[in-house]
């Protein structure tokens, strides 16, 4: 049992937890921010609670973070293992005959995310953590004595080569998915009737987050 | 049938290689992969030149000698298909062929396009087998019932011959498929159980320790697979594995 994430399969194992965990994450992350179209009241109500209940904060996002690293930080070890594992590349390699170009790019796709969240910690995650524990002020109100969030919101998508990167992050974050996802369960060892059914799911999966993520942002661009 | 053939020639283990271009012409469409490989050998041999090494034994798909990564692709373009029985038709006249060994950390090239598969022996030795008491007393196999599916997933795992393909083809050279499909082929049978917690360990133990990469499950190496196996074997093999650590 301890020798498990030294051995390859269980490297696998670990790097599919990590990714259903995120995928959950990313499911709950896009059903808050959805509610910023529909109804910013709801939106700021839900981003208030997220921002300020105890479980979330010291136990949730702790462990979220530690997620994003270990992924990554896995990711990173596999890539150099297997690079390692041919030492000499083929003249010719014909992947397109046998692979998808997802399925051979969870790396540099992996990569763009990882900028991304840079830029996303930079632009959501600091000024929070800035607001709430170095300035001390965990009301999320604004002087008018309106939530601070949906405006937040508003203000980080007035500008359009922000809007383009987000946009072409979730365009990668989109392409990981569509290898990552069914790619989880095969690591775990779930290949049976169910999954060309999963694999549809994930395909929809894979689109539909990301692209809803998208119209967020163009959503949030063209109506301030 | 003329063609342009881009041959990787490596004097030894210790040597570097390259592609070394080869003209040749009146090539038959009807001639298998080797046949074409031989003619080429027989015109090396009669200008004084030392012809091309290349692994091949029974010629008819079924023991795993050969190998070749023709055109970007393990065994060539043909599906379910040996090198050997890979036809000269699938190619057109004037066509350039890039052929070269298959490549990993874990196979070394010898000379030429022969690799040393060793590797594969060892993880067979380290469990792919089952242990039968040969005292007189040996219970014959179709005595014990199994149940039909059962039967032909293991029969189909079993038809794995070994060439290393799913290597070659992987962009991380992984191993998963062939020890995926020797696992399952013991795996899914009685006779097979007894040994299955310390077979799934030792023989991923020496897997890794081969130096072969991590499946990243692209699913190259079935679709390169001359005998198909499926991906559904390293998925039994990743629960057989996981379910014998969890065990202890």
């Amino acid at each position: 049992m301890s020798g498990i994430f030294n051995s390859s399969i269980g490297r696998k194992f670990a790097m599919a937890l990590s990714a259903f965990f995120l995928m959950i994450f990313l499911l709950q992350h896009f059903a808050i921010n959805i509610l910023s179209v529909f109804s910013p009241e709801a939106f700021n109500n839900t981003s208030h609670f997220m921002g300020t209940f105890w479980i979330v904060q010291y136990i949730f996002q702790p462990i979220l973070i530690l997620g994003v690293i270990f992924h990554f930080v896995m990711g990173m070890v596999l890539e150099v293992r297997n690079r390692n594992a041919r030492k000499i590349a083929y003249a010719k390699n014909n992947g397109n005959a046998n692979s998808t170009w997802m399925s051979r790019n969870m790396i540099y796709t992996g990569g763009a995310i990882l900028l991304f969240l840079g830029l996303h910690f930079y632009d959501f995650w600091l000024p929070e953590i800035n607001t709430k524990y170095i300035q001390g002020d965990m009301s999320g109100l604004l002087p008018d004595g309106n939530y601070r969030y949906f405006e937040e919101l508003q203000h980080k998508f007035v500008d359009v080569w922000r809007v383009a990167l987000y946009c072409l992050a979730f365009v990668f974050l989109s392409l990981h998915l569509l290898h990552g996802f069914s790619s989880a369960f095969q690591s775990v060892g779930a290949n049976n009737k169910y999954t060309r059914g999963l694999k549809g799911f994930g395909k929809a999966y894979a689109i539909i987050i990301p692209l809803g993520f998208i119209f967020i942002a163009l959503y949030h661009h063209f109506n301030y | 049938m003329k063609l342009t053939l881009k041959i990787w020639r490596q004097k030894n283990a210790d040597t570097k290689g390259k592609l070394v271009d080869y003209q040749i012409d009146g090539i038959d469409g009807d001639m298998s992969f080797l046949e074409m490989l031989d003619v080429l050998n027989g015109q090396l041999i009669n200008k004084g030149e030392e012809p091309v090494a290349f692994d091949h034994d029974c010629r008819e798909g079924i023991c795993g000698s050969c190998s070749l990564f023709i055109n970007g692709e393990a065994h060539g373009p043909d599906r379910l298909v040996t090198t050997c029985q890979l036809h000269m038709r699938m190619f057109k006249d004037g066509d350039t062929i890039h052929i070269e060994p298959f490549r990993a950390t874990a196979f070394p090239v010898i000379k030429d396009l022969v690799v040393d598969r060793g590797s594969f022996d060892r993880v067979q030795h380290a469990g792919g087998f089952i242990s039968v008491n040969t005292s007189g007393k040996t219970v014959d196999a179709n005595t014990i019932p199994v149940n039909k599916h059962d039967a032909d997933m293991s029969f189909m795992a079993a038809t794995c011959i070994g060439c290393g393909a799913c290597v070659a083809s992987c962009k991380n050279s992984s191993a998963m498929l062939f020890v995926s499909a020797k696992v399952s082929q013991f795996a899914l049978l009685p006779q097979g159980k007894i040994e299955a917690t310390e077979r799934v360990l030792n023989m991923v133990k020496q897997m890794d320790e081969e130096g072969f990469g991590n499946c990243t499950n692209t699913g190259a190496c079935e679709v390169e697979c001359p005998k198909g196996i499926s991906l559904e074997n390293i998925a039994r093999m990743n629960r057989e594995y996981l379910s014998a650590t969890f065990k202890g």
